[in-house]
């Protein structure tokens, strides 16, 4: 997993509460077996005016020049701001992966659906819970300057313009944080306690054989 | 000891440990596996040279993608058919306790198939790579979708990385009324305490009118507790959670079922258990629910009129109110029964078992879906309820009244497979998921209850069910 330090970009609004994991990549698109390449159909039904389908050739498809994503000021933008309940509704982490296939590397929300906060934390992609005056104050930068960039600093928790004088710091679960700025695999830290597992386990079915 | 909540009681009988800061590595018994969520959990195994813990954890089905009609055919769409074919590879080399592939008489929603087996059981802990893997709470198991990541993490470890939610109890008191059903009951707790109102909480769901539902019912309360926002729902073992699980497939039985038994009774939380946070509701001002929006949380009851966005004073609301009104093609203060449908889909793991079924068909008997209704479709939710259904003769109430009766699968909840709204469609659907184009790009969603989507589908508008005689 790619770690996450410092990182600073352009910022996006997207200015909806609810924004569902549907919206973000829409079922078709999880008939793949990869992990990849989903990064084209993000937001795929707001992005694009005709109905896209795996195999089109997205470059060639019709864009929606109302979708915040096709305005040119947000080229190459890779932190995402958003309102209220971002990522909510299906598991499905090809979420987290077509925004992290996209580009972005944080998003930025008042709150988040649970499954989907999750996820994000085991792609590189930070998600980060600011209170909704601060999230209104990012809103307005952005829409006031054109080309508006973020620092995230993870070690420090914090998230700021990139001349120092707006700071929000935000919180962060240590063990996610950590992960996360060592680009940890976290199989392979619970592996280290496989003795332990193995322990439980022959309680566990030992005082509940029903469940063997 | 002092009070302990359920959800206590489950938690901590799963802990393998605990770091100081909270971080738990908690122990999985039952792993629910389908084509969409664990491919890639499959091959990140591989790659990293590891084998699945414990094979007999797993139950594994193919039903997001699966067609619902033709069987004969196969599965024509041929990137759906590698899913499945790579979930069968993938089952093959995994050698798991029990897998219903495409075509199996007991493949079906994979959320159905794991209760009607036996295959979840009080005090497990169940996980799936799917969101509505809530549903199975009802028997007072900590359930909960995660992602592919965390599939793979399960297969590798047997357990997950995680932390104690908040605990939330959502306690209804009273009774349901004649007609109102636990889809309308848990579609007017989503509207009251909102799609984030559970967000970072277990909820468990008690009070009178709980302990009145049947097992079928509590699922389907359950199963929408993510559309409330909390990942796992759950409710407290009774006679009625015993009685379901007897004689299934994977129960125990003789000796064993009476040791359970013993074990599963404790799984009750305690007098004076404390909750992070609680809701009491009137099961009495229940009524039949219908949402106007595109998201569950937007919802009335079918007396009702489609709300008027000027009147929400939170402006994020009031966008978001609009931005609905316009996708769903609706204009303020219609009256619900003045909405008109195109098609009806009844099933999903919300509303696919057989009391579902027989409520819709009472609904249907003898009476003709409505000339102006392209489709109405009736979508077992697994092949053994099928069965059930076609020894009641239900099969043919559909059929006789016009509705398409099809093979089990999740079908047009989220229209994976052929099963799809055109654009600018509108359906009544005992579905979970409203979401702008979840059942089809354009295509408009009401979420209700079994019957009222029967009811729907006879009147080619809502009305309300309580009304029919």
């Amino acid at each position: 997993m790619q770690p996450f330090r410092v990182h600073t970009g352009i910022v996006a609004p997207l200015d909806r509460a609810n924004v569902d994991t549907d919206a973000i990549i829409p079922k078709q698109f999880l008939k793949s077996i990869k992990r990849s390449g989903y990064g084209p159909n993000l937001f795929d039904a707001w992005r694009y005016l005709d109905h896209g389908e795996p195999g089109m050739d997205n470059a060639r498809r019709p864009r929606n020049p109302d979708f915040v994503l096709n305005q040119p000021r947000y080229e190459g933008a890779s932190i995402l701001v958003a309102r209220r309940n971002f990522g909510c509704g299906s598991s499905r982490e090809h979420a987290p992966w077509a925004l992290g296939d996209y580009g972005f590397r944080a998003v930025i929300a008042p709150s988040f659906g649970d499954i989907f906060f999750n996820n994000c934390f085991k792609n590189g992609l930070l998600p980060i819970v600011l209170p909704e005056s601060q999230v209104d104050r990012i809103f307005a930068d952005v829409a006031a300057f054109p080309g508006f960039k973020l620092t995230i600093d993870l070690e420090k928790q914090v998230v700021g313009t990139t001349d120092g004088s707006v700071a929000f710091p935000f919180e962060v679960d240590p063990f996610k944080r950590h992960c996360l700025l060592n680009g940890l695999d976290d199989i392979g830290l619970t592996l280290q306690h496989a003795d332990d597992i193995r322990a439980y386990e022959a309680r566990h079915l030992a005082s509940q054989p029903w469940l063997a | 000891m002092h009070p302990r909540t359920l959800y206590d009681k489950l938690w901590s009988d799963h802990v393998v440990r605990e770091e100081s800061d909270g971080t738990t590595l908690l122990y999985i018994d039952r792993h629910l596996v389908h084509e969409v969520t664990s491919p890639q959990a499959f091959e990140g195994l591989k790659l990293a040279g590891r084998k699945p813990w414990r094979p007999q954890s797993i139950v594994a089905t193919a039903d997001h993608n699966t067609p619902t009609k033709d069987w004969g055919a196969g599965i024509r769409d041929p990137i759906s058919r590698t899913q499945v074919t790579t979930l069968d590879a993938n089952m093959r080399d995994t050698q798991p306790k029990a897998y219903f592939p495409f075509l199996d008489r007991r493949q079906g929603i994979v959320h159905v198939i794991g209760p009607e087996n036996g295959a979840t059981l009080p005090g497990m802990t169940v996980v799936c790579g799917d969101s509505h893997t809530s549903t199975h709470g009802a028997f007072a198991a900590l359930a909960f979708g995660i992602g592919t990541s965390e599939v793979e993490h399960v297969l590798a470890t047997q357990c997950l990385i995680t932390k104690k939610a908040r605990s939330m109890l959502i306690r209804v008191d009273g009774r349901l009324a004649r007609g109102v059903t636990a889809k309308d009951l848990v579609l007017s707790i989503i509207g009251r305490i909102g799609t984030a109102g559970g967000t970072g909480h277990a909820i468990e769901f008690g009070g009178d009118a709980v302990r009145a539902l049947s097992m079928e019912g509590r699922m389907t309360v359950c199963n929408m507790a993510i559309e409330a926002g909390a990942r796992a729902g759950m409710i407290a073992v009774d006679e009625r959670t015993l009685d379901y699980l007897r004689g299934r497939t994977f129960s125990p039985q003789g000796e064993q079922w009476d040791k359970a038994e013993a074990y599963w009774r404790t799984l009750v939380s305690d007098a004076g258990a404390r909750f992070d946070t609680t809701h009491v509701f009137d099961a009495a001002h229940v009524r039949p629910q219908v949402t106007w929006g595109t998201s569950p949380e937007m919802v009335v009851s079918v007396e009702d009129r489609v709300p008027d966005p000027d009147r929400e004073r939170d402006a994020t609301r009031r966008e978001g109110m609009a931005r609905a009104l316009d996708y769903m093609g609706l204009s303020p203060n219609t009256a619900i029964t003045d909405i008109r449908i195109d098609k009806v889909f009844i099933g999903s793991c919300t509303n696919a078992r057989i009391e579902d079924l027989r409520d819709a068909a009472r609904v249907a008997r003898g009476r003709r879906v409505a000339g102006s209704v392209k489709l109405a479709m009736v979508v077992p939710g697994s092949g053994l309820v099928k069965a059930q259904a076609e020894s009641e003769g239900l099969d043919r109430v559909f059929r006789d009244a016009g509705f398409e009766w099809r093979e089990p699968g999740c079908s047009m909840c989220l229209a994976m497979n052929d099963d799809r709204l055109e654009p600018g469609e509108r359906c009544a659907s005992t579905s979970n998921r409203n979401f702008e184009g979840r059942q089809g790009d354009g295509g408009r969603t009401h979420l209700v209850s079994p019957a009222m989507a029967a009811a729907a589908a006879i009147a080619g508008h809502f009305v309300d069910v309580r009304r029919l005689s």
